[in-house]
């Protein structure tokens, strides 16, 4: 089947570049049926990469090592659940799942717009194909998933250990729909300005997209830091890692996009602004995928090779040049059509917020691209780290969640001072009740953390007071009970109450960032069975060692684990029982590891061992010392040197029980993190908040449009 | 068998691409194309009257400025209903 799917990449590369000829051939000419034909291109691509991605995810589900990609990330003793994911762990696969994931968004785009922006779409269609193409020819000419071997192995080298979490069964495919959604308002926003159509009609048509993007990009973040948090042994959900923040500046411009759009609908103002976001953004997401990929800057994250280092910065050079040009070409029509009437409006907020993003993207793009600046200026490669971020990132957020705050409750245009009273004054209470009570337990010593408390409570009141008077104007207007006005203005009004949400959730993970990141307590022990260690007021107790041969119980096809039991309590009150674990996968390398230290010496992973609570998370992770058992696994290794592989791994394991029966002391990371869960929690509220606002709007609601259009046409023109 | 399939996809892709083409009919000439885009533009617009009129009730327009804005979103909406009904050829 490889034949077939590198016939498969071969005719994606073809359809692209006709889509893009088609597209632009029927724009220009103004012939339909050409239009048609490029947008049906895409259609056709999607149907092409959906059997090329199935060949090659087929591949992996059978462990066909005849293919290369298969052969070096997948084997016989990698679990089903991850040989099905492990396609997009290889730099072939996740190029490929990049492109699948475009052709498929940029159809749904595009025959939902088929009726629609006729001057607009067939240029879009061509910048999605053109996207589509550069990815087509790097899988048909630089790194196909489709190469075979001469001699297929008999087993493959398997999937990174790290990798073997749920969370990455999904994380890819999440940043990666993120990533090529925002392709889909920078394509229509090319075409806008190539066609001169620079109304918001392009905007209203691909919001659901840009939502989506949104959505998507902000879940495969969180995925991503969930399963640092859970699987990477250091205890952190986010390290300022260049891969994180590659994916968090798209994040940023998007934000800052989805605010501003909402001037040039409402006021007509920011155009020029709003189209450099969304041209700025799709760069960006580019920009990510490139550092994934690339190498070029050291990751725990990335795993891709160098090699496409030359196309991608040539296409982020192109991207970065046309956007520029496209603006400044289209500048007159870009003009604002109304002005700033006062500082005290919604509107300067939206600006203040998109300043704010802005900088701290340019800031986080500063910070990531430094050791890339600093070697070409100085020819030394130097790098910034979390401190450095932390410095300029955190009043940057401050700023960021107060205003998300005070965005929903101030006016247009002008805020008077009465209004400014009646908004504010209960949500700037709550602010400073918060700092009150939460003085007096020492929180002070946190400023940042204290001041983000209290700008999470104004915007917590803030969104209830805008939902309480939302609710009491829709029974103002239809009578209903109070729950089902919430139904009704919530229905009625998705895009705005689904934002709310939104906010909410921003201002509930903010407080679980700022307190596990101000209050956290980390300490590295070295513990024999027996010995205790306190953590955070918490009470450590190493208990025993823990073996398991075979047994998996954390389905990650590691076959040896090494561990401890160990009992935490507070006071003298047990608290949990925590597992911490170390798992170890066979190597392949036989020859060098030898038969049975092939089971201890191969790749190992910590097994974080969790007791999260809404309080706290108490977090323990185990690296056991295996150095006294290698005198005892070269010695097998030496005497049983030709035993089979389930007579060596009795053996291994019999050297593990000696170990779990024995054990040196073992170094363990515990920490105890106030709030983590509370950042999971914001997250579903965010996710939650995004559903509602791109979910379309109900029929009722359409019918109600029809039923009004007849009352706006008795009311205002009577002629009608 | 390779070659079967590679065949039978490579006609299919065709048959989608080449069907406007082929039949000499688009999307935009077989239906009426401003029709659905009036649609659109009125449906945005009775978004925007019905968010002026909710800014207004819970307190984020004054209601001077709700009145100007409300009359001249619901000028544009009737106008957008003239033209939707000349494009409807009524």
């Amino acid at each position: 089947m490889a034949t077939f799917g590198r016939a498969c990449l071969i005719l994606a590369l073809g359809i692209a570049l006709y889509g893009i000829g088609a597209s632009l051939y029927g724009a220009r000419s103004g012939r339909g049926v050409w239009v048609d034909s490029g947008r049906r291109s895409v259609y056709a691509l999607a149907g092409v990469l959906t059997v090329a991605f199935a060949i090659l995810d087929a591949a992996f589900i059978r462990s066909d090592f005849s293919f290369a990609v298969v052969a070096d990330h997948s084997s016989t003793t990698t679990p089903f659940f991850y040989r099905a994911a492990a396609a997009w762990s290889s730099q072939e696969g996740s190029l490929l799942l990049w492109v699948w994931l475009l052709s498929c968004w940029s159809s749904l785009a595009l025959f939902l717009t088929r009726r629609r922006l006729r001057e607009v779409a067939p240029y879009a269609a061509a910048v999605l194909c053109g996207f589509a193409a550069f990815f087509a020819m790097l899988l048909v000419f630089f790194a196909s998933p489709f190469s075979t071997l001469a001699h297929a192995p008999v087993d493959g080298a398997g999937l990174n250990p790290l990798l073997r979490h749920p969370s990455m069964m999904v994380h890819p495919p999440m940043l990666y729909s993120g990533y090529t959604l925002f392709a889909i308002p920078f394509a229509f926003c090319v075409g806008a300005l190539v066609a001169n159509r620079l109304d918001a009609e392009w905007i209203r048509s691909t919001r659901r997209f840009s939502l989506a993007a949104w959505a998507f990009l902000g879940i495969g973040i969180l995925l991503g830091a969930r399963w640092s948090y859970a699987e990477l042994g250091w205890g952190g959900y986010w390290a300022w890692d260049p891969v994180e923040n590659a994916s968090l500046m798209p994040l940023l411009t998007g934000t800052a996009f989805l605010h501003s759009v909402m001037i040039q609908e409402k006021r007509g103002m920011l155009k020029a602004w709003n189209a450099s976001l969304v041209l700025a953004t799709g760069v960006l997401a580019i920009l990510g995928t490139f550092l994934v990929r690339s190498g070029v800057l050291q990751s725990i994250h990335a795993f891709g090779a160098s090699t496409l280092g030359v196309p991608f910065v040539t296409l982020i050079a192109l991207l970065s040049v046309g956007s520029v040009a496209l603006i400044v070409w289209r500048r007159r029509q870009l003009s604002s059509e109304h002005r700033l009437d006062s500082l005290f409006s919604r509107e300067a907020v939206f600006l203040l917020n998109n300043l704010v993003l802005v900088g701290l993207c340019f800031v986080i793009f500063w910070g990531t691209f430094f050791p890339l600046i600093s070697e070409a200026f100085s020819g030394q490669k130097a790098s910034v780290g979390p401190p450095w971020f932390n410095r300029y990132t955190v009043p940057l957020a401050l700023i960021l969640v107060l205003l998300s705050g005070i965005g929903p409750v101030i006016a247009w245009r002008r805020a008077s001072g009465a209004h400014l009273r009646r908004n504010f004054a209960a949500p700037a209470i709550a602010a400073l009740a918060t700092v009150g009570a939460l003085l007096p337990f020492g929180v002070g010593a946190k400023p940042f953390a204290l001041a983000m408390f209290a700008a999470a409570a104004f915007v917590l009141v803030a969104v209830g007071q805008e939902f309480w008077r939302g609710v009491r104007a829709r029974q103002a207007m239809s009578s209903d009970s109070a729950p089902r006005a919430l139904v009704s203005l919530v229905r009625r009004n998705r895009r705005r109450y689904g934002g709310y949400i939104v906010h909410v959730g921003m201002a509930l993970l903010f407080v679980g960032v700022a307190a596990s990141s101000a209050f956290q307590h980390a300490r590295d022990v070295r513990l024999t069975p027996g010995q205790s260690a306190r953590v955070g007021g918490y009470d450590v107790h190493y208990q025993r060692a823990t073996f398991d041969v075979a047994h998996d119980s954390h389905h990650t096809g590691a076959l040896l684990v090494l561990g401890a039991k160990v009992d935490v309590s507070k006071g003298g009150r047990h608290v949990a029982t925590l597992r911490p674990a170390r798992g170890y996968y066979p190597s392949q390398d036989v020859a060098t590891t030898g038969v049975v230290g092939r089971f201890f010496n191969g790749e190992s992973i910590s097994q974080v061992a969790l007791r999260a609570g809404l309080g706290r998370d108490v977090w323990a992770a185990v690296q056991p010392d295996t150095s006294a058992l290698q005198p005892l696994i070269a010695e097998a290794d030496r005497r049983f040197a030709t035993a089979r592989p389930d007579v060596a791994l009795f053996l291994a394991g019999t050297l593990a029980a000696k170990y779990a029966k024995s054990p040196p002391p073992a170094t363990f990371r515990l920490i105890v993190s106030p709030l983590v869960t509370w950042i999971w929690i914001g997250g579903l509220f965010v996710l939650l908040g995004a559903l509602t606002a791109v979910w379309p709007p109900p029929r009722g609601q359409r019918q109600v449009s029809a039923a009004y259009s007849a009352r706006l046409a008795r009311e205002l023109d009577p002629a009608a | 068998m390779e070659f079967v399939l590679v065949l039978l996809l490579l006609c299919a892709a065709i048959a989608v691409i080449a069907w406007p083409l082929w039949t000499g009919m688009s999307v935009r000439e077989n239906e009426n194309a401003d029709v659905a885009e009036l649609e659109a533009a009125k449906e945005a617009k009775y978004r925007e009257i019905r968010d002026a009129e909710l800014d207004f009730r819970t307190g984020k327009l004054s209601e001077g400025d709700y009145r100007a804005l409300d009359r001249s979103l619901r000028a544009e909406a009737v106008e957008l209903l003239r033209r939707l009904d000349r494009a409807r050829g009524g």
